[in-house]
């Protein structure tokens, strides 16, 4: 890793991270709190640790002058493995909390393990660590294919790949100890957020740079959205997190927003966060992946760009169905539900885009199951994307809001389609990437298929149920005109439905292990056999990077 | 405020409407303008065959 660096980026790195090193050490020095203290020692010691990395390769002769003809991909591989381990772990904290809903004394009474702090673990590290990490690394691998060129440096590519991960350490270590800002899906308080803001822009600079590099004069349509996707989620992250700290030494701090326009501005964020980071990103992940895959052009491009600037343009106005029948003005409510009910048309678009252009590849669909994630994924994206336009819908809305049918919809999403198109992402690339013919096992990708598939439909069938269930009966009257049932007997109601999607969860869970393995012994067998891979230095490429993982979460 | 408000409602519902029917038409005829067939099914089966290494 190091060794693939100029001198001089290492003596920039060394600088970059003797900064951030004592920006922690300030942090844990000068904090107010103990809070913001283990914070700053958080990122002390990552920027440590990583000084020490960058120091033993510091000596290292410099990069062969040949690598400016290859693509630059270690902080693809890297990207994936951290990727990878990002799913278990946060799988692994959601099953948790999906069982520790079905059998509430598994907190063991301790604050940590509480629902509300594991929760918020739980979806960061799926959209942040897990999404996140794999639109990041796949990003970099599509945008110098389609454009046919390299990284313009070495160092950025790690910069972001560092930085973004310290970003989700300390928002997921923040919850564990209690830190929030009680806004849902941008829980990190304000110096995390001024952190990921600078990674962010650091990532589309570098973006922008390689399409400036481009030999390739049209830019690829996959790249469109992966540009969608940074570009909005800086604005959606930067004016959703508008705060004054009430010190600079203290972790806290009050948006800049109050009342119902703090609602609305968390939800404008919140459900363009689903648009531009659950959506966009992972489209453009589909354009290249799928196509590429099938070895089929897709199916109409003109769809594509036809399909691009529907959502980007519907999406940004869909976040008031989040506040239907509250004090948001009503006009305000009824924008927001008809253009997702629009939003149905660029969505069915590009499910349909992608399922057409399998048409004529049915028989690789049926004997790889890489392919076969992505058909799946396009499939669950339809029905997601269709159910979500229906729960929009005010008085649907009525008999969906606040009950389960809300967690299955976001779970038909982030596993059917998110989780899935991911995985058949990461299956397409390791062997590339790591020069192999295949996976390890094909066998084993079935099999994480079919956990998968199975582990999702059970998930979203029983959330379906529960949450139906449970909108019926908030709203099922006796003669007297009062309730018929009280809030703890609709809990008793859902208690199999818990059980149910724990297992479900599980299911989905094993199947990323699994993955995880097949992933760990194809790299494993791409380095015995490799006699002098094009890569260079495997001591200090993938293995050092998880390292630094596991040292960061310890 | 209401003034404010009563304003930035009327700026939405007419000027949000007309631009946003701009801009579907725009991006309609640049997507179905004949000569741009070419390119874009170019495009499409760029990704197919891309090499392993840069273009020089």
């Amino acid at each position: 890793m190091v060794g693939q660096l100029t001198v001089n980026e290492r003596k920039l790195a060394f600088l970059i991270l003797i900064l951030i090193a004592v920006v922690g050490l300030a942090m844990a020095i000068t904090g107010a709190d103990k809070l913001f203290v283990v914070h700053g020692l958080i990122i002390f010691l990552s920027a440590l640790g990583t000084i020490f990395l960058v120091i033993s390769g510091y000596f290292l002769p410099p990069p062969d002058i040949e690598n400016a003809k290859h693509y630059y991909d270690d902080p693809t591989r890297a990207g994936i493995i951290i990727a990878m381990v990002w799913a278990v772990f946060a799988m692994f904290i959601g099953d948790w909390v999906a069982w520790l809903l079905a059998f509430p004394e598994m907190t063991f009474d301790a604050a940590w393990a509480s629902f509300g702090r594991l929760r918020p673990v739980h979806t960061t590290g799926i959209i942040f660590g897990f999404g996140g990490n794999a639109l990041i690394a796949t990003s970099f691998h599509v945008v110098q294919r389609t454009s046919r060129a390299r990284m313009p440096d070495n160092l950025s590519p790690w910069v972001v790949i560092f930085g973004y991960n310290l970003f989700c350490l300390l928002a997921v270590s923040g919850y564990f100890i209690g830190i929030t800002q009680s806004k849902e899906y941008a829980e990190p308080e304000w110096y995390a957020d001024i952190w990921l803001v600078i990674i962010w822009v650091t990532y589309f600079i570098l973006y922008l740079r390689v399409l400036a590099r481009r030999k390739e004069p049209h830019i690829y349509v996959a790249n469109w959205y992966y540009m969608a996707f940074i570009l909005v989620v800086a604005i959606l992250h930067i004016v959703n997190n508008l705060a004054i700290p009430i010190s600079l030494m203290h972790a806290k701090s009050y948006s800049a927003f109050s009342g119902v326009q703090d609602a609305m501005t968390q939800w404008w964020y919140g459900h363009n966060a689903v648009a531009f980071f659950l959506t966009a990103g992972f489209l453009g992940m589909l354009y290249y992946f799928l196509p590429k895959q099938a070895g089929r052009p897709i199916y109409s491009y003109r769809m594509s760009i036809v399909g691009f600037w529907g959502i980007t343009f519907f999406y940004m106005w869909a976040g008031s169905h989040h506040l239907h029948y509250t004090a948001l003005p009503t006009w305000v409510q009824t924008l927001g539900m008809t253009f997702s009910a629009m939003l149905l048309i660029p969505s069915w678009i590009a499910a349909g885009n992608a399922l057409m252009t399998l048409n004529g590849a049915w028989h690789k669909v049926r004997d790889d199951a890489t392919l076969r994630f992505m058909m799946v994924a396009a499939v669950f994206y339809g029905l997601s994307t269709f159910e979500g336009s229906f729960m929009a819908i005010r008085p649907v809305n009525a008999l969906s809001h606040y009950t389960d049918w809300t967690i299955g919809h976001v779970h038909a999403g982030a596993l059917g389609w998110v989780a899935l198109i991911t995985f058949g992402a990461i299956y397409a690339l390791v062997p590339w990437l790591w020069k192999q013919k295949r996976m390890y096992s094909p066998k084993l990708v079935e099999v994480h298929f079919w956990l998968a598939l199975s582990g999702t439909l059970i998930y979203v069938f029983s959330m379906w149920n529960s949450g139906i269930i449970q909108g019926l009966m908030w709203r099922t009257y006796n003669e007297s005109g009062t309730l018929a049932y009280s809030f703890v007997q609709s809990m008793v109601e859902m208690h199999p439905y818990y059980i149910a999607r724990a297992i479900g969860g599980l299911f989905f869970l094993i199947g990323a292990i699994v993955g995880c393995y097949n992933i760990w012994m194809t790299v494993r067998s791409a380095r015995m056999l490799a006699g002098a891979p094009e890569f260079e230095t495997p001591d200090l490429g993938i293995a050092s990077a998880q390292e630094i993982k596991a040292g960061e979460q310890a | 405020m209401n003034f404010e408000h009563e304003m930035l409602v009327g700026f939405a519902k007419s000027y949000g409407l007309f631009y946003l029917l701009a801009l579907s038409l725009l991006v309609l005829v640049y997507t179905y303008w004949p000569s741009n067939k070419k390119p874009f099914d170019r495009a499409a089966r760029s990704i197919i065959d891309d090499e392993d290494r840069p273009w020089e």
